[in-house]
């Protein structure tokens, strides 16, 4: 079978960089196919190159579509032929109705005149299709993120999609919708839709890749059949050698309780009614690292903000200690004083800066700790950055370089910095490698170890259960606001945490 | 060129390698040359003259006062448009004060700066602990205080002033040597100031290069220097000439490095671009967002109350018209200074720069004659190409 989709040698430029260099790609008609590497390997540039971001003649190289050459000028030219990438971020206006949104620059109109009547019968068709029930008319803000994915999707469909491109489609979702996705992926795949997805999730990629190409360092190293895909196989290609730890082990000298939080509630900041921590109580000790599992809206970050300074919730009430004495955590920067850091799971909406360089991110949360009555010493913050930048390994040109401009690992890797700069005792780290490829992740559970060994309580939250398991000396689960099992490392598994939230499920009356 | 009258010590550090600044100083240094050929040859007279240069500062030095101001403001991500009418209403305080009710300087000024500082913090505290947009808030107060100083005039004039409080604008600080023309102290201390900016420009430059960081090429840092001292010498030597130091010039010149000094090297300084970068993520590194919000507003009260009493003292006479349409000047200085429209950018000497290409436009275009039209169409495009080639640079 003549393949659908091939690149050929394709190499792309950028001043000082060379993002890609010859990269091959072939997709067959019908098949799922992975693309496979580290943040900054080349995967979303390539894709740039087959949508037409990159206009034909950026870049050079072949590329054939359908057995011709492909030159697309913009993305419009790619959408005609069928070609459709569904992007990170989503593309989708919050405050339109989903069938706007499914025809947003395509809308079913005649002369200008919007024919609102088919579009609605369209649209409720797509969402069929996708499965989904919801409205024409719902607004798309109403909607969670998974069902926003599959708006994505429909929307694809809308424009006769040959070759669909899902880029990390799966990275905000929770578990149950990113199942869906995965199942959906695989009845577009049954009806005909040729699929490219992009992710980190190796479960993922096992479970619906026909084929599997991994690509390092702006060059392709290899492409897997489905029988020779394993998730050790696709590590050792993604990073360049083996990772027989996935999890750095430390030694575990766990000494007394840092911090305790008792009778910890918290209600919902606009819905008067709604509680949404319900008697939290949890400890975490010298060296320890905690973890708290749980799906999305399981509470887990509402309850880490409202503990960092209320940044979360009304109506919180609850006992909070610190070293054995009761702490006032009640503004940010009293929490930070009493010795609590918080790094959000949102680093680039509640974690930096980023038109800012590097440096300025980094001494933020501390800016006493460079200054002496007020006035800075740019001396010793740049000397501060860099011993972080260093001691972290921050890719970087250098200490004023614009975090905007740095790849998620090392914007993780400066969100760190800035609270390691603000020396806690304890350190919340909300999904602390979400969005961050292989080798970073292993960097940044080193660096987690290493302030476990320092003496530091370390509370981690994540949606990841193989890296809660892997890491955790202990794992707090919760499940509708309420903490609802606690599991020592010996005991938990995968299996054990899923048993304790399907328990508690609705007990929380 | 008179720009560099303003660069005094910690600003040199500053100038640093930035295409933007450099750009905005070299765009400055040629309108100057610009209207100095055209004003010589249409007009037959010096625009360089002692006079004029002085007559720059006095019409301008309301708008660079302000724009320090109005530089936090839109650097914390919000914007002040009450500020021309607040210049009127505290002119109008002023004026009520010494004429109708016979104070004494020394309690008017500190007076009206503490009713600026109401006024500020009375806005402030709507925009920052009630959210309500900056953009209403102000245009309530634009609308409030104009009110308000048509209603302390009873819509007159009130004049004039005490010789006292003119000397505020119009007075110039005397020669401790005695010598007269040319004024030794002026020299004296814009030659300290050329050194300063020197001085402090190549220890920022050595400590660049202690951390490894490209230093700007030397040619550049040397001739930027060269023409920021040789400017400010000249301009102090015109000055000195004349009548020497306006009060206004070391007003507006200290406040300059203040603020400069407090935009860079202090942590409150550094806590308010942080807060327009990125309010949430300041937050949650322990920053009183609400708080700071709160001070830039009251900051810009008392900068509007003594821009205020300048004008006033200017004029010789309160009217209820003083400062109608300032804001707009102070705003679009700011935003000529490389300022961003969404907060976190923009830096001090730009604003600066900024107010001071718009000073020398008016007073350029007022003195070849052209019609009050024309200035606002030209001023107008001038602010638009300004945004457009930081945007364009960007980009890029």
């Amino acid at each position: 079978m003549p393949a659908l989709l091939e690149m050929r040698g394709i190499s792309k430029v950028f001043p000082g960089v060379r993002a890609l260099d010859k990269v091959s790609l072939t997709v067959q008609p019908g098949e799922i196919h992975a693309i496979c590497g580290e943040n900054g390997a080349g995967k979303s540039t390539l894709m740039k190159v087959l949508s037409g971001v990159y206009p034909h003649g950026s870049y050079d190289g072949q590329i054939l579509y359908d057995g011709a050459p492909l030159t697309c000028r913009n993305i419009r030219d790619s959408e005609h032929r069928g070609i459709i990438i569904i992007h990170q971020e989503l593309a989708l206006v919050p405050l339109l109705s989903i069938a706007e949104n499914l025809f947003l620059g395509n809308e079913v109109a005649r002369r200008g005149v919007i024919n609102w009547a088919q579009a609605f019968q369209k649209t409720e068709t797509l969402l069929r299709k996708v499965g989904l029930t919801e409205a024409p008319t719902t607004r798309v803000e109403k909607l969670g993120v998974g069902k926003q994915q599959l708006i994505e999707i429909a929307k694809a469909l809308a424009k006769d999609v040959r070759l669909l491109i899902l880029d990390e489609p799966t990275a905000a979702l929770q578990e149950n919708d990113s199942q869906k996705l995965l199942s959906l992926m695989l009845e577009l795949k049954a009806q005909g839709v040729t699929q490219i997805i992009i992710s980190h999730k190796l479960n993922e990629i096992g479970r619906v890749a026909d084929r599997i190409t991994i690509i390092r360092d702006g060059a392709t190293v290899s492409t897997l059949d489905k029988a020779d895909i394993s998730e050790d196989r696709i590590i050792r290609d993604m990073v360049g050698r083996d990772m027989a730890h996935r999890y750095p082990d430390r030694p575990r000298q766990i000494g007394e309780t840092l911090m305790a939080v008792k009778g910890w509630n918290v209600w919902h900041p606009d819905q008067k009614d709604r509680q949404m921590i319900r008697d939290a109580a949890f400890h975490v000790r010298k060296g320890e690292i905690v973890g708290i599992a749980g799906l999305m809206g399981a509470g887990r970050t509402e309850l880490a903000m409202s503990l960092f300074g209320r940044s979360y919730g009304r109506n919180i009430s609850g006992e909070i200690t610190l070293g054995g004495t009761p702490a006032d955590t009640s503004t940010v920067a009293r929490a930070i004083d009493a010795g609590l850091a918080y790094v959000t799971e949102d680093r680039k909406v509640l974690g930096l800066v980023l038109e800012d360089p590097i440096v300025r991110n980094i001494t933020l949360a501390n800016l006493p700790g460079v200054s002496s009555r007020g006035v800075l010493s740019l001396r010793r913050e740049t000397r501060v950055a860099e011993d972080y930048r260093r001691a972290l390994n921050i890719r970087t040109t250098g200490v004023m370089q614009k975090v905007v401009n740095l790849s998620g690992g090392n914007q993780q890797k400066v969100v760190l910095s800035k609270w390691l700069f603000a020396d806690p005792q304890v350190l919340i780290l909300d999904e602390p490698t979400r969005g961050i490829d292989v080798g970073a992740k292993f960097e940044i559970y080193g660096i987690m170890n290493e302030l476990a060994a320092q003496g530091r309580g370390v509370v981690m939250i994540s949606s990841e259960m193989p890296e809660l398991l892997g890491m955790c000396d202990r794992i707090y689960v919760m499940n509708e606001g309420r903490i609802v099992g606690e599991l020592s490392r010996a005991a938990a598994s995968q299996e054990q945490i899923m048993a304790l939230i399907l328990q508690s499920e609705g007990k929380a009356a | 060129m008179t720009a560099n009258m303003t660069a005094k010590p910690g600003l040199g550090a500053h100038l640093g390698g930035h295409l933007r600044e450099n750009g905005m100083l070299m765009a400055l240094v040629a309108i100057v040359l610009f209207f100095v050929a055209v004003v010589r040859v249409f007009e037959g007279v010096d625009f360089l003259s002692a006079q004029n240069i002085t007559n720059l500062f006095l019409q301008n030095s309301y708008v660079i006062i302000m724009a320090l101001g109005m530089l936090l403001v839109i650097v914390a991500g919000h914007i002040d448009l009450s500020v021309g009418s607040v210049v009127g209403f505290v002119g109008a305080v002023a004026a009520v004060l010494t004429v109708n009710l016979d104070w004494p300087v020394w309690a008017v000024v500190p007076a009206c700066l503490g009713v600026g500082l109401l006024i500020g913090a009375a806005q402030g505290y709507w925009v920052a602990y009630w959210r309500i947009p900056s953009f209403i808030v102000t245009l309530a107060g634009m609308l409030v205080f104009r009110g308000l100083t048509l209603w302390l005039l009873a819509g007159q004039n009130i004049g004039p002033f005490p010789k006292s409080f003119q000397s505020l604008s119009t007075g110039f600080i005397p020669d401790v040597f005695g010598v007269d023309k040319p004024n030794l102290t002026a020299l004296v201390l814009v030659c300290a100031a050329a050194l300063a900016v020197v001085v402090v420009g190549w220890r920022a430059r050595t400590r660049d290069a202690a951390f490894g960081m490209t230093p700007e090429p030397i040619t550049i840092f040397a001739i930027r220097n060269l023409v920021v001292a040789a400017a400010l010498i000249f301009v102090g030597y015109k000055l000195a000439s004349f009548r020497g130091l306006p009060n206004v010039v070391v007003i507006l010149s200290v406040l300059t490095v203040l603020y400069a000094f407090f935009t860079e090297n202090m942590t409150t300084g550094r806590r308010i671009y942080a807060l327009g970068g990125n309010e949430k993520a300041a937050k949650l590194s322990g920053i009183k967002t609400e708080r700071l919000v709160f001070l830039t507003f009251c900051n810009m009260g008392v900068l509007a109350a003594l821009a205020g009493m300048i004008v006033a003292a200017r004029l010789n006479s309160s009217t209820p018209k003083a400062g109608a349409g300032f804001e707009l000047d102070v705003i679009a200085a700011v935003f000529i200074g490389g300022a961003s429209m969404s907060g976190g950018v923009g830096k001090i000497l730009g604003a600066v720069v900024g107010a001071l290409i718009m000073g020398v436009m008016n007073n350029g275009m007022s003195i070849m004659g052209i019609g009050i039209d024309y200035q606002q169409v030209i001023k107008g495009l001038v602010l638009l190409a300004a945004v457009i080639f930081d945007v364009y640079n960007k980009s890029k």
